[in-house]
């Protein structure tokens, strides 16, 4: 009995992990199947054909390319966007802080298919045609909220030490910014970004509405759903998948490292 | 540089500039623009859409589709409670019981956001499948009928909403969780109090903020979801957020899908601060 009692929430606690890890390994296993129809819900057999042939699928490659186009160009821009104002945020008092904090808060707090039908609205009334550029507008001005919030949490708990004595031993503001401030802020502004790329290459909803006749990977799955789906999307799924909890899996790594690495010094001294 | 010298107050606004000024065109006035769109009045055959103050949109849209409003807040609370009851032992067991396993456990905890959000909502497709084993172990088990089914049912549909919701709910818990001084565990226990009292009058009060904070990251976009209903449900299960995009893009009924959109936000906001009140909690914007 005390066995039970004692183990009972680890025991609880393997069972969530394996219900969040299910369908995973579903979407995982059968990337490896070989139906027979044109449905891949049912296990046939193992096959690696899926693999070699992943843009067997006409389509597929041009959405998982514009994918990536879009992700990278709109991380860079709102990550850029969203680390100026969290420096603004955090460094500076001014009138209209707390309107600009809520202005960032409000975008993450509405449903996305708000969003998504708001955006395509404006387009349709000021007449932009609807395709990359406009996926690219969206996504920027969903992600730079989340830019914002990841790099504040990181500049509110930041000592102001070292760029004051970089500006007591002579350094201008930019410099200062330049050469102190960007090095330290730049593993928060490299995770924030790792986020708004990986929001960015995952978004449906707004994305539906604002893409025109343009097609990124998540708008082929949803296409592909309306009829069956080719095991190549588990394919490109499984390897968005592996490739990003490899780089999880470095950046803890890499943190680890370095506190260790602090740790030791501070010891030292 | 000199300018700024002589302007000191002008450089918040200047860092601000590009980043607000993308939030304003881009959020604020296609927010307008929904408004605007929303009291108009006539259709896509006879010439497109006229502003008229059409303020009836508003009523005809919620008297129309008020089971589907209802049934979107309804499966929003029930997915956002079992997101809570699901990972606050969970989250629990991270925070006090993990050790060194911690940040393997976390890892698992956001794995499912690094699937596509649509291809992990049709693996339940495959899990839930009428020939797969789960509906096989159920209908052995007589706890399903020889041709009972879980696709396609109101339990798919929660049932995928609170899979997908489900890390919204527990980060912000194990931060909450994780915060909490172990010392202030040990004097409940210094002053006998049984775990379980410690827990409820220590533990759970202090989690609060990670409570109110996961249910708000959980039930707005739940209850704007419409791709869980679409993929495992059938129009019976339809939510609010099914009706905007049908109407919107396959209608090209603009006025309705606007004032849908407007209800649907306001609904959120009174819920928001129903729950505020409720919570005592003026932590909502972090």
């Amino acid at each position: 009995m005390r066995f039970v009692k004692r183990h009972a929430l680890t025991a609880y606690a393997l069972l969530a992990f394996a219900y969040l890890l299910l369908p995973i390994a579903v979407v995982i296993m059968f990337s490896f199947n070989a139906p027979e129809g044109r449905f891949n819900f049912v296990w046939q057999g193992f096959t690696l054909d899926n693999w070699w042939n992943w843009d067997a699928v006409p389509g597929i490659r041009h959405s998982l390319v514009t994918s990536l186009e879009v992700a990278v160009v709109s991380t860079i821009v709102a990550t850029t966007l969203g680390t100026l104002i969290a420096l603004a945020i955090v460094r500076h008092r001014f009138r209209g802080r707390g309107a600009t904090n809520m202005l960032v808060f409000l975008p993450m707090s509405t449903p996305e298919i708000v969003l998504g039908a708001s955006l395509l609205t404006l387009f349709l009334q000021s007449r932009v045609a609807t395709g990359f550029l406009t996926i690219f507008i969206a996504h920027v001005m969903f992600v730079v909220s989340y830019i914002v919030v990841t790099v504040k949490a990181r500049l509110i708990g930041f000592d102001r030490y070292l760029e004051e004595a970089a500006m007591d031993l002579g350094a201008n503001e930019w410099t200062t910014f330049r050469k102190v401030t960007l090095p330290l802020l730049a593993p928060a502004i490299l995770s924030a970004a790792l986020l708004g790329f990986a929001l960015s290459l995952d978004d449906f909803v707004i994305t539906y509405f604002v893409s025109g006749s343009e097609t990124t990977f998540p708008l082929f799955v949803w296409g592909a759903a309306r009829v069956a789906v080719p095991p190549q999307v588990n394919v490109i799924a499984s390897a968005i998948f592996v490739i990003a909890i490899v780089i999880m899996i470095v950046n803890v790594l890499w943190q680890y490292r370095g506190e260790r690495r602090r740790a030791a010094e501070a010891a030292a001294a | 540089m000199t300018f700024l010298h002589r302007h000191r107050w002008a450089t918040p606004y200047l860092l601000l500039l590009p980043g607000i000024a993308w939030l304003a065109a881009f959020f604020v006035v296609p927010l307008g623009y929904l408004l605007y769109q929303s009291l108009q009045s006539g259709s896509i055959l006879t010439g497109g859409y006229e502003f008229t103050w059409q303020f009836s949109n508003y009523w005809d849209a919620i008297s129309t589709y008020d089971a589907q409003f209802l049934r979107s807040f309804l499966y929003a609370g029930i997915a956002t409670t079992a997101a809570l009851l699901i990972s606050y032992p969970l989250v629990y067991w991270i925070a006090f019981r993990a050790g060194r396993w911690r940040n393997l456990a976390l890892l698992v905890i956001v794995a499912p956001f690094f699937v596509t959000y649509l291809v992990r909502t049709l693996a339940w497709l495959n899990i839930l499948a009428d020939e797969g084993p789960v509906v096989g172990a159920l209908r052995t088990l007589q706890v399903l009928d020889d041709d009972g089914r879980l696709l396609a049912t109101t339990f798919a549909v929660v049932a995928g909403i609170t899979y997908n919701f489900l890390p919204f709910m527990a980060l912000p818990l194990y931060v909450s969780l994780e915060q909490l001084d172990p010392r202030l565990l040990e004097a409940a226990k210094d002053l006998y109090a049984s775990p379980v009292h410690a827990f409820l009058r220590v533990t759970l009060p202090l989690s609060a903020p990670g409570i109110v904070a996961g249910t708000l990251l959980t039930f707005i976009p739940a209850a704007g979801d419409f791709i869980n209903a679409a993929l495992l449900g059938t129009p019976r299960q339809s939510m609010i957020g099914n009706v905007i995009q049908n109407r919107f893009l396959e209608q090209v009924d603009y006025p309705t899908a606007a004032a849908l959109s407007f209800i649907l936000m306001a609904l959120i906001l009174v819920a928001l601060l129903v729950y505020a009140r409720a919570v005592g909690t003026e932590r909502l914007t972090g």
